[in-house]
């Protein structure tokens, strides 16, 4: 039994970074509906910025943290406004082709200016645990999981009651009708990219605190796990995102624990496909017919 | 029957044999030095994947990323037969071996994924690409993350050369058969394509099952010209690799893929130094090219020559006897 509370807790701390991934890809794909390729590698950038701020700057670690979102969300304006927006009445296949040249971009930049071998993320947070009834309690998944349930309402109040959220609810649904009742759909997208790669950035100093090992493919598998976390739940709808990232952990934790760490990623992939056969709206999505 | 000799086939064949004995010339008296001769071995490696990877994604217009999976179940099954029958018999079973898995597991995998429409599709065989790679990962047979090392070099320029030819034959016809014809009918507009009676995952089934055989043929070529077969081979990065000489040659355009695989392996053996900035060249080119000509430098146009022989006749003379 105390081994079973042990995964959930771990479960419940990984897929909290999960979450905070998934809703990137979640509110990107709900706005201009572009799978984001790059925001793996835009979850890796953070972490690398949130290494640097510590290491090199010397910054504190929340004000680290805070910056490393800021430098990270102009990234994600950069990614939108170069590459993305030229693309937007393009083929799916063109825009997904390019979303993969920009996360082989980013990779391969990081890679050239740091190099592949692996570094390790500054433990600024003492290793300290926690034990009741049993259950052993990390500071840092505790703080995990605090920080990433805030943002999570951060983001529920600015999409829910703020104008800049009534605006993005509104460009998801229909771009031309916006734009005719005064929203300014460039500018709302790009400002979606930023709020969805500064939460990357905020995923990824978690990872660094929690796995240490930071280097340039981090990316990859925790940014294909947040995918299908998004499509789990249901892609485009922020909740669903967060119910996502909370299962795909719980699931990985748990088949890691009773199984073999070496199928918790299969298992993950093959929910993908699962979901897709059975499922593809998602836990929360409503089945949309196709318009000719 | 007698049309398969008409003036372009005839050319063609001639073209063909020339540049074969050419080669063959200049490599048995190491005019082409051994380091030339393995980029050689790679360029027709990469057409063969290339032209497998084109027909999914520039004549369907289905984005596939699990390419390099289709490739590692034929590097492994000849690496695991030659390491008991190290002979070219052994090679040709193992590809046998490799065609059969890779048929039924893009079958099983086409089946339900290619009913997605564009996105999802990608992200599906993404992961199917993946969970092959962790499969093998996790298997006896395959020997783990060490894999398999010490297979016999059996890679010469005839063989290379005949697959490329049959590769190059097998799916220029392809693109031109009936069948051929329904796949870029999908990739135009596949509600129109499914209003024309046409059974749209059928085909994306038949066009999906066409590329991962000939990346499993791909990845046997591999195995035997780089003696080792490791999972981390058939990476993601592998896909991507040729997924950038696809869309350099032109989505739909085979003869650009051949092109693009040529001049792409050219650039490498250039920029062999600088392995990091070539990756960031080729991203930035993807980007570049997407934006600006999408469908890629040479678009769905083939060479103006016809290289290589037309056996539209012979497709004809086959369908009047089915009916």
């Amino acid at each position: 039994m105390s081994q079973f509370l042990q995964q959930v807790i771990n479960g419940l701390s990984i897929g909290s970074v999960y979450a905070l991934i998934a809703l990137g890809y979640t509110m990107v794909y709900g706005i201009i509906k572009l799978i984001n390729f790059a925001h793996g590698d835009i979850f890796m950038f953070g972490t690398y910025v949130g290494m640097l701020s510590i290491t090199v700057l010397h910054l504190p670690f929340p004000i680290a943290f805070i910056v490393a979102m800021a430098v990270t969300a102009l990234l994600g304006v950069i990614i939108e406004r170069v590459a993305y927006k030229p693309l937007r009445k393009s083929t799916k296949t063109a825009a997904l082709i390019t979303a993969i040249g920009v996360s082989f971009l980013i990779q391969n930049s990081v890679l050239a200016v740091m190099g592949a071998n692996i570094d390790a993320f500054p433990q600024v947070i003492e290793n300290r645990y926690y034990d009741f009834l049993g259950v052993r309690v990390n500071l840092i998944q505790m703080i995990i999981f605090f920080t990433s349930i805030s943002l999570m309402f951060i983001l529920q109040f600015i999409v829910r009651k703020t104008k800049l959220g009534r605006a993005m609810r509104s460009v998801a649904v229909d771009k031309d009708a916006s734009a005719l009742m005064g929203v300014n759909v460039d500018n709302t997208i790009t400002i979606t990219f930023a709020i969805g790669s500064a939460l990357a950035a905020a995923a990824g100093i978690m990872v660094g605190l929690y796995y240490i090992k930071v280097y340039p493919f981090m990316g990859f598998a925790p940014g294909l796990k947040a995918f299908v976390a998004a499509v789990f739940g249901g892609i485009g709808i922020i909740p669903g995102a967060m119910i996502g990232g909370f299962s795909i952990g719980l699931i990985e934790t748990m088949v890691a624990g009773y199984g073999s760490t070496l199928y918790k990623d299969a298992v993950v992939y093959g929910i993908l496909i699962l979901i897709l056969l059975v499922k593809p709206s998602g836990l929360l999505g409503k089945n949309v017919k196709e318009k000719v | 029957m007698k049309n398969v000799l008409n003036r372009k086939n005839i050319i063609s064949v001639i073209i063909l044999v020339t540049i074969f004995f050419v080669f063959n010339y200049l490599i048995s008296n190491r005019i082409i030095t051994p380091y030339y001769r393995t980029v050689i071995y790679w360029v027709g490696i990469y057409i063969i994947l290339g032209l497998g990877l084109n027909i999914i994604i520039g004549i369907t217009g289905q984005l596939s990323l699990g390419h390099a999976g289709f490739m590692s179940l034929g590097a492994y099954s000849a690496a695991i037969i030659l390491a008991t029958n190290p002979t070219l018999t052994g090679l040709f079973i193992g590809m046998g071996v490799g065609i059969l898995i890779s048929l039924a597991v893009s079958f099983v995998v086409a089946m339900p994924t290619l009913r997605l429409k564009g996105d999802y599709l990608a992200i599906a065989t993404l992961g199917v690409g993946e969970i092959i790679r962790i499969i093998i990962l996790s298997m006896k047979i395959t020997n783990g993350a060490s894999g398999i090392s010490n297979i016999k070099m059996l890679m010469t320029w005839p063989l290379i050369f005949s697959f490329v030819v049959l590769a190059m034959f097998l799916s220029i016809n392809f693109k031109k058969s009936a069948i051929g014809r329904a796949c870029i009918s999908i990739k135009e507009d596949e509600i129109a394509a499914e209003a024309m009676g046409i059974n749209t995952t059928k085909y994306k089934v038949i066009a999906f099952m066409f590329g991962a055989v000939l990346a499993s043929v791909a990845g046997s070529l591999f195995a035997v010209t780089y003696y080792v077969v490791k999972p981390e081979s058939f990476g993601v990065n592998t896909s991507i690799n040729i997924l950038i000489i696809v869309v350099f040659g032109g989505l739909g355009s085979l003869s650009g893929t051949i092109i693009a695989t040529f001049f792409i392996g050219f650039v490498n053996m250039m920029l062999q130094p600088y392995a990091e900035m070539r990756m960031i060249l080729y991203a930035l080119v993807l980007i570049i090219v997407m934006i600006f000509r999408p469908q890629g430098l040479m678009g769905s146009k083939e060479v103006a020559l016809n290289v290589f022989p037309d056996f539209k006749k012979l497709f004809k003379f086959r369908k009047e006897k089915k009916a």
